[in-house]
């Protein structure tokens, strides 16, 4: 790391937060307010031990991964990119597509100068000619925040490669990044059959660097303070900090920081704990998993852990289902969405999402013939990895988790019917069902 | 030499040839659409494989071959 950047901004004592301490619930930072706090941008010379590919190794020792959903290291993302052929495009993926998330939005409207920070950093690593930020269409609040921020920087003229802000279509799968790409080329914002993936041959054929936006703002603070800085939080097999989203039964939903590592309980209590007695946790979103409140509670909040516990890290987000609620109708709730959200692509997603629906529907709602549980279970099994992205896998391992976290309602629905709890209001925010009539 | 079916399953219509040209390794779904009971393919249904991939009307089902080793 660089020992002139180290020394002219010293890295913060305090461990966390990170990426949210210069955060204003009223206003936006501006260009000014993010110089005060962080200096200037540092972009390293052109050779030696200051040549632009340094950062990648930087970012390679910090042990830094992708905060969108994948964890795949970031460092090495960035070498394959920039080794590629020709000259290499970035793309910052903000398109937030996971209902119950909201870092990226938060980052992008609050502090955007740290995701814009990040993707010039990244541009400038692997020599990238094109760089791009993707968000919603529609958000055009966000939108014109954003080109505000961008006209900032284009007035001292601080990109190298100008960021291109791009709005695409805010379907659930559109924010797939072979969907981006295919989007950004032309085509429909549909995922496609890979390989080549968007690292070999992605925008126009460039080897493409997709980043979320939170990966590309801890990256702005690395660049700035090293990789031990980095390492200084988190656990040595999962570094860093990262933003998670609690909602649900929960005193105070938001966006918090975290440690990676720290117990998903211990998440809870950060968002001012359970607001009534919790029954199971939603981990990772809709493609995540649900476990099981008491056997959640320790697990740590890192892509290993949930991953051996039957979840899934995602892109940061919890939600607690209270002992109130059915499980299972919320996961009805969910599927049908991720059914009707389908590109209508792949024949065996096309017709096996809605078939699963059905099933999982008619576990919660129905049920009591004693034949409903073992339906699901045969769904889940016909559309599990047929697709050409992992939609309906996500899909898939949400419903294999309520099958287990919630086994005992799943018998009784099965055999006796829908318990009580599935007339409770609905918990999980699904898009689309805001015009139903509740009375 | 070794084989491996891969089924594109955007390209992939449901036309079910594949699957009664090579009953031993593909099955059809509830919606028509194939399942592969394996992607590899043993040596004496090479010829039934290629024959299969060949004749799927969108070229949705590819025969890739891996040298030994």
């Amino acid at each position: 790391m660089s020992e002139l950047a180290l020394a002219a901004h010293p890295s913060p004592e305090l461990r966390l937060p990170r990426l949210l301490e210069g955060i204003s619930y009223h206003d936006i930072a501006s260009l000014r307010d993010h110089g005060q706090r962080y200096g200037p941008l540092p972009l390293w010379g052109t050779s030696g031990r200051r040549r632009p590919g340094r950062l990648i190794d930087v970012v390679d020792a910090s042990g830094l991964t992708g905060r969108g959903g994948s964890g795949f290291p970031t460092g090495r993302k960035m070498r394959s990119v920039a080794s590629g052929p020709g000259s290499a495009v970035v793309l910052a993926n903000g398109a937030e597509g996971e209902p119950a998330s909201c870092k990226d939005r938060l980052l992008l409207t609050r502090l955007p100068h740290l995701v814009l920070d990040g993707i010039t950093l990244a541009a400038h690593a692997v020599r990238a000619r094109t760089a791009y930020l993707c968000i919603h269409g529609q958000e055009t609040e966000l939108r014109d925040a954003l080109d505000d921020a961008l006209a900032q920087r284009r007035a001292v003229d601080l990109d190298p490669v100008p960021i291109q802000l791009r709005g695409i279509p805010a379907r659930y799968v559109a924010s797939e990044q072979t969907a981006i790409v295919q989007y950004l080329n032309g085509g429909p914002a549909k995922p496609t059959f890979s390989p080549p993936r968007p690292h070999q041959r992605g925008v126009r054929g460039r080897p493409t660097l997709v980043n979320n936006v939170e990966t590309l703002a801890h990256l702005a603070l690395i660049a700035r303070y090293g990789d031990r800085w980095f390492r200084g939080a988190g656990l040595p097999s999962a570094p860093g900090s990262a933003l998670v989203t609690v909602s649900g039964a929960v005193r105070r939903p938001g966006v918090y920081e975290i440690e990676l590592g720290t117990p998903a309980g211990q998440v809870v209590m950060m968002a001012g704990g359970p607001a009534e007695r919790p029954a199971a946790l939603l981990v990772g979103g809709f493609f995540g998993a649900w476990l099981p409140a008491r056997s959640a509670w320790p697990v740590p909040m890192c892509h290993a852990a949930l991953k051996a516990a039957g979840g899934a890290m995602g892109a940061g987000i919890v939600v607690v289902l209270p002992d109130s609620s059915c499980g299972l109708a919320e996961t009805a709730r969910v599927i049908r969405y991720l059914a009707d959200e389908n590109a209508g692509q792949c024949g065996p997603c096309m017709f096996g999402l809605p078939a699963l629906a059905d099933a999982v529907a008619d576990l919660a709602y129905q049920g009591g013939r004693g034949r409903a549980a073992e339906r699901v279970a045969a769904m889940a099994g016909l559309v599990d990895g047929r697709g050409a992205c992992r939609h309906p896998d996500g899909a898939v391992q949400l419903v294999r988790s309520a099958l287990r976290a919630f086994e005992t309602d799943v018998r009784w629905h099965d055999h006796r019917g829908p318990c009580p709890r599935v007339s409770r209001a609905p918990l999980l925010p699904v898009p689309g069902e805001a015009d139903w009539d509740w009375a | 030499m070794s084989y491996e079916l891969r089924v594109n399953p955007i390209a992939c219509d449901g036309h079910g040839v594949c699957a009664e040209l090579l009953p031993e390794i593909i099955e059809l779904d509830p919606w028509g659409y194939p399942v592969l009971m394996s992607a590899e393919v043993p040596r004496g249904l090479a010829e039934h494989a290629k024959r299969a991939a060949a004749a799927c009307p969108v070229l949705a089902l590819a025969l890739v071959t891996h040298p030994d080793g």
